[in-house]
């Protein structure tokens, strides 16, 4: 067999020097925009994504208008400089297209959309540097613009990747992992209920594989509400004390 | 326990790519030395440190990257045990040698030797950055010093850790961080009890050469200046293979000015330092200067004699000069400039007798000797060592360390001894080793996947999903004699409607082999079965090739079924492929099968169904024929051995029966029918089996040869080629085969390939003379036909759950070179063992045989010799001379292609006498070889009579029994 690359060593640790079942350094901050009802920035790693909520207001578009519920739009976008070699953006990219509709499913099953009949919430998530993971990282960022914004939801939506190598599960994937061509599996949770919102898988990987990897992609997502929960309690403590002085 | 300290490292990868990439850095990484009391202890801990009088402390040595890489031979001697060695020096490595990187990890995963993997590159206290001024290489020797220098602070010096290096400059800087290195002479000469390790280190810079300092290659390029060279087009590059026959003759098939051609370096100047299988920038020669290939079998004998290597030299040089001035067909000539990949392997050999000097006595004094490798493509490789009279008439084990310019010949250091010269098993390990066979016995990992119930593993209700139950169906084996691997059984019967029901069925080793399991991965490594005269090197675990695998009569068997509906007259109908369960009713030999067909009263259901399978195979074959397939010969013979498998007794040649063709015929159809299947299910990643045409320039010598019989070979097809042979006859009927056997040689190989990456106009079979082919019906043996069962397997929906590894164009078509490679390996490792059992058959004989001319170079010609198969090379020199330089009675007339002496002409196809004798492995020679001389025509001074020799060697039996000096063969 040719030269490859080892994605754990026989010593147990990553090609970064993180051992199997730890996820990278993460930094969030909520607020980062003043503009916009709700925001949010998350470092996961060198992945790098802000999100903007605008929202609930009234759709810019009547068409789209539910009598009974809000709609949510989602709109993710990667941009040109956030890789290493500089790709041309191509105007409607279907592929981030479907990101976007994928986010935008999961959102809808727990945002309290009811309570703002005829009524939008608009998400725009921005990809400003990658390094694998481009994806669960949005959806972290979007889950704390949602909550900064106030708007009502049922539960946190956690993401996390998981991948599977050498017989054996490995938490979010950085870039060089996912581009060893190690089948990356993306969840994303609900930790309240335990509820799987989200699974994207885009190799293959074997059925009898599928359950360990799951068990540990839903491992990161709870790790991941932690810390999310964490930004949360001090953002709020910080309003609090704007507040009451 | 994550330190959150992130930075990043930037790399610059092709052009201007920015990499940016996290590094963590970690508390928890352990010093994993049991006396630690500050780390929590781990399994493998290091306990015993070793001692030697240069360190009289307990101690653990740590390698630097050099050290591992060029001292793996000696490192991996079991008197090292507890060493360290740091992540730094493994990734370095990694970079250097995947292959010494593996030999390096198979050391470490060794719980025996106690190696421990330091990660001192994740670890908090010894990652060092990269200083501005400072070069990756001085960085790595820096985090090298680093991590030893924390092991002695954190370890008190109790134990120590020291540093091994060859550097003396890093040694120096140690020195000054007071951290104790040496280099590996220093510390392997002070260890204890081993006095051999001091042969096996390797010889990186040796400078006591001086002697030859006259003589000096022309200096190799840099790597930078080869890649210039190549890019402006001024150099171009491919990998050199040397002449069989002559090692001072080298080719490149190489991409010239855009063009495909060979090109030949020749002579020891413009090769350069290049040895076999190198990766070589080189240069193409001026015009004037190219020269044409010298024609002559190059022998050890004739290049080393008792000349001085200058002299040689000169000699050489004038040959050259003789060549030049006569070149009337001068070939492109190119020199090397540089080397850009070395491919040296450990070579097995013997030491040269003439060059061990007995003066020197002593077990202390070590002596440069020469070594000869089994392979012809190698020049000698000079050695040191204390124990040469130990080790000549020994097979040994040499790796090249280097060879300098002002080096006649490579330097290398000595491994690892076999065994005795001609002993039969020491022999056989030769033959493996050298062919690069995987021999050792399956690893308990490999064997952890074999079902639980072992030998009592039966076809189980739950088997049966999805497989059709065939139990009562008439099947039957057909195989040779003594085999017990059966691959594939055959049924026929009746069909209501008067059509005919054939079916093939397979092992199904794809049930118990799953993908990418260590069973699965070793034997894809061995790729397939390696059949020697005495031996059998198995790809799978015996369990499952001779038995749970194999279709044995009366037991429940999984199959893989081809089955057909057919109409009388052998045209398909119908096709179908599953998945079954299968009961041979009888496993036959092939004269057991001839036997039912020949006799007219039996006709019980098996019987009857051979007898319909004959009449079948009978049509296919001549549809077959019709459509332009080849028969070939091959002068194959069979060894009767003797009750133990071991001294063979008789040699007889391999016959053909009609139940070999008859078994034949089926599986061809069943290999064409699968490959259809596979091929329309996976049109970009099935693993199929091509025969390329061969150029019409393959035949020219042998066309030019026939023509002088009246004979004229049409190549344009394989049906004009079939057509021809089959009137290619002359009043003697051995030369039609003699034809077949010589055309044979002209064919291209057969190879694996992945469909997506050829055209299919490109999948013809030339030999089968069909469009698509695979190899489907032998998975015990091949790892090829595992694969195609997988697929096949998914084609059919049987298997739902695959992984994208089988269908991924790219691993397929690597997969099928590694294959290609295995195959050829393995056909070279089968007729050696048959030229080395036909040496052991001639041994004590002296023999006076027919043969034939199948070649004729300048100083001799081939011979064949029908009774044994064999082949010979026959000198056109005086007996008595070795000295190539005194005239021969022959006289070259290359025109013609014929060796003239007087009225005996000798061309090809021309019928003489032979007599063939061994010679035994005196000190030069590599092996006891076939000795081939001419008794008739007779030729004055090079024909020799059978007699002669007689007594001339039970004279030198007798002058050596008496102590004397051995003589060659005396003039007649």
């Amino acid at each position: 067999m040719a030269a490859r690359l080892e994605i754990v060593s026989p010593e147990g640790l990553r090609v970064d020097g993180r051992r199997p079942a730890e996820v990278r350094r993460v930094l969030t901050r909520t607020g980062v925009l003043s503009q916009a009802d709700g925001s949010a920035y998350i470092e996961q790693g060198n992945t790098k994504c802000l999100a903007a909520v605008y929202g609930p207001r009234e759709p810019v578009k009547r068409a789209g208008v539910l009598h009974d519920r809000a709609t949510i739009n989602v709109e993710y976008n990667v941009s040109s400089f956030s890789s290493g070699e500089r790709r041309a953006k191509l105007r409607r990219d279907r592929k981030l297209l479907e990101i976007g509709l994928m986010i935008k499913q999961t959102f809808e099953t727990v945002v309290a959309t009811t309570s703002f009949p005829r009524s939008e919430i608009d998400i725009y998530l921005q990809i400003l540097q990658t390094d694998g993971g481009a994806v669960h990282t949005a959806i972290n960022a979007a889950t704390l613009a949602l909550i900064d914004a106030g708007i009502p939801m049922t539960d946190y939506v956690c993401a996390c990747s998981a991948g599977f190598v050498n017989d054996q599960a490995i938490l979010d994937l950085n870039f060089l992992e996912e581009s060893a061509d190690v089948p990356t599996l993306t969840v994303a949770l609900l930790p309240k209920s335990g509820k799987i919102s989200m699974l994207g898988l885009e190799s293959r990987l074997h059925i009898d594989k599928l359950e360990p990897v799951i068990a540990l992609a839903s491992d990161g997502c709870m790790q991941m509400k932690d810390t999310l929960d964490e930004a949360i309690r001090i953002s709020t403590r910080n309003l609090a004390k704007t507040v009451l002085h | 326990m994550l330190k959150n300290k992130a930075f990043v490292r930037k790399t610059k990868r092709g052009t201007v790519i920015k990499v940016v990439k996290e590094h963590y850095l970690r508390d928890d990484i352990y010093c994993e030395v049991a006396t630690c009391t500050k780390c929590p202890s781990s399994l493998n801990a290091v306990t015993t440190p070793s001692t030697t009088k240069l360190v009289p402390s307990p101690h653990h040595i740590v390698p630097d990257t050099n050290v591992l890489y060029h001292q793996i031979d000696v490192l991996e001697h079991a008197a090292f045990t507890d060493v360290i060695i740091l992540q730094t020096v493994l990734q370095e490595l990694k970079h250097r040698s995947n292959a010494v990187y593996a030999r390096a990890r198979t050391m470490i995963s060794d719980p025996k030797r106690r190696f421990i993997v330091f990660c001192n590159e994740h670890h908090r206290d010894t990652y060092v950055e990269r200083r501005a001024d400072e070069s990756p290489n001085d960085r790595n020797d820096r985090a090298i010093r680093t991590a030893v220098a924390w092991y002695n602070m954190h370890l008190d010096g109790k134990p120590q850790a020291v540093l091994i290096t060859d550097d003396a400059d890093n040694r120096r800087k140690a020195e000054v961080d007071k951290i104790p290195a040496y280099s590996t002479q220093q510390y392997v000469a002070s260890m204890q009890g081993h006095p051999d390790l001091v042969d096996m280190i390797a010889a990186v810079e040796d400078s006591n050469i001086a002697a030859e300092e006259r003589f000096a290659y022309p200096e190799h390029l840099s790597n930078s200046q080869i890649a210039a060279g190549i890019r402006s087009g001024a150099f171009f590059q491919g990998k050199l293979s040397i002449s069989q026959n002559n090692y001072l003759e080298g080719s490149v098939f190489a991409q010239v000015d855009k063009e495909e051609r060979t090109v030949m370096i020749i002579g020891r100047k413009d090769l350069n330092r290049g040895i076999h299988g190198d990766i070589v920038a080189l240069q193409m020669l001026p015009e004037s200067q190219w020269k044409r290939p010298v024609g002559v079998i190059l022998e050890e004998e004739q290049i080393e004699g008792q000349k001085d290597e200058d002299e040689e030299e000169k000699a050489e040089e004038s040959k050259m000069d003789v060549e030049n001035g006569a070149a009337n067909e001068t070939v492109p000539t190119a020199k090397i400039v540089g080397i850009i990949k070395r491919n040296w392997r450990p070579f097995c050999g013997t030491i040269e007798k003439a060059s061990v000097s007995s003066a020197a006595s002593g077990l202390t004094s070590q002596q440069s000797v020469f070594f000869w490798a089994m392979d012809k493509k190698i020049p000698k490789i000079r050695i040191r060592t204390r124990q040469a009279e130990n080790l000549v008439g020994r097979r040994i084990i040499v790796a090249i360390d280097g060879w300098v310019r002002n080096s006649l010949f490579p330097s290398g250091h000595f491994v690892r001894t076999l065994g005795e010269v001609g002993d039969r098993a020491t022999e056989t390990e030769v033959v493996l080793l050298e062919h690069d066979v995987p021999f050792a016995p399956f690893s308990s990992s490999v064997l952890s996947f074999l079902p639980a119930e072992g030998e009592d593993w039966i076809v189980q209700p739950e088997h049966l999903a999805g497989r059709i139950d065939f139990r009562h169906l008439d099947v039957c084996s057909i195989d040779p004699p003594g085999c017990t691997d059966i691959d594939d059984a055959l049924h026929c019967r009746q069909l209501p409607n008067g059509n005919l029901e054939v079916g093939v069925h397979i092992a199904d080793v794809s049930h118990f082999v799953k993908p990418e399991n260590a069973m699965d991965m070793e034997a894809r490594r061995r790729g397939t079965t390696v059949y020697l005269v005495n031996k059998r090197i198995d790809m799978l675990p015996s369990l499952l090739g001779t038995n749970l695998c194999s279709l044995r009569s009366n037991v429940d068997r999984l199959a893989f079924s081809c089955i057909w509906e057919m109409k009388p007259d052998a045209t398909v109908v119908n096709v179908k492929y599953t998945k079954s369960v299968i009961r041979s009713k009888a496993s036959l030999t092939y004269d057991e099968a001839q036997m039912r067909l020949d006799d007219s009263k039996l006709n019980d259901p098996v019987t009857q169904g051979i007898k319909a399978l004959n009449q079948l195979a009978k049509k296919l074959r001549a549809n077959r024929m019709e459509a332009g397939a080849l028969t070939l010969a091959s002068p194959e013979v069979r060894f009767k051995l003797e009750e133990d498998q071991q001294d063979p007794v008789d040699v007889e040649l391999k016959e053909l029966k009609d139940t070999n063709a008859l078994v034949e015929e089926f599986m061809l159809l069943a290999n064409i029918w699968v490959a259809k299947k596979v091929y329309e299910a996976f049109p970009e990643s099935s693993m199929l089996r091509r025969h390329p045409k061969p150029p019409a320039a393959n035949f020219e010598s042998l066309q030019k040869a026939v023509g002088e019989l009246g004979i004229t070979l049409d190549v344009t097809t394989s049906r004009a080629l079939a057509d021809s042979l089959n009137n290619a006859t002359t009043t003697d009927p051995y030369i039609n085969k003699l034809i077949r056997i010589l055309t044979t040689r002209c064919m291209m190989q057969a190879v694996y390939f992945c469909s997506g990456t050829v055209p299919e106009s490109d999948f013809w079979h030339y030999g089968l003379a069909t469009n698509i082919y695979t190899h489907f019906t032998s998975p015990i043996r091949r790892y090829s036909d595992l694969v195609v069962h997988r697929l096949l397997s998914v084609a059919i929906g049987y298997e739902k759950a695959y992984t994208s590894d089988l269908v991924s164009k790219e691993k397929l078509s690597e997969l099928s070179d590694v294959l290609n490679y295995r195959h050829r390996m393995a056909q070279q490792a089968s007729r050696s063992s048959v030229e080395l059992f036909t040496n052991m058959f001639f041994k004590e004989k002296l023999l006076q045989e027919d043969a034939y001319v199948i070649r004729v170079l300048k100083n001799g010609f081939s011979v064949l010799i029908p009774r044994y198969g064999i082949e010979g090379y026959v000198y056109a020199s005086l007996n008595d001379s070795k000295d190539s330089s005194e005239p021969s009675p022959f006289v070259y007339d290359g025109e013609k292609n014929r060796l003239i002496a007087g009225t005996v002409e000798i061309k090809l196809f021309a019928k003489c006498s032979v007599c063939v004798f061994v010679e035994e492995a005196g000190g030069a020679a590599r092996r006891s070889k076939l000795v081939v001389r001419l008794c008739e025509p007779w030729v004055p001074g090079v024909s020799v009579r059978l007699d002669d020799i007689r007594v001339a060697r039970e004279q030198d039996q007798l002058e050596e029994k008496s102590g004397k000096v051995v003589k060659k063969a005396k003039r007649v």
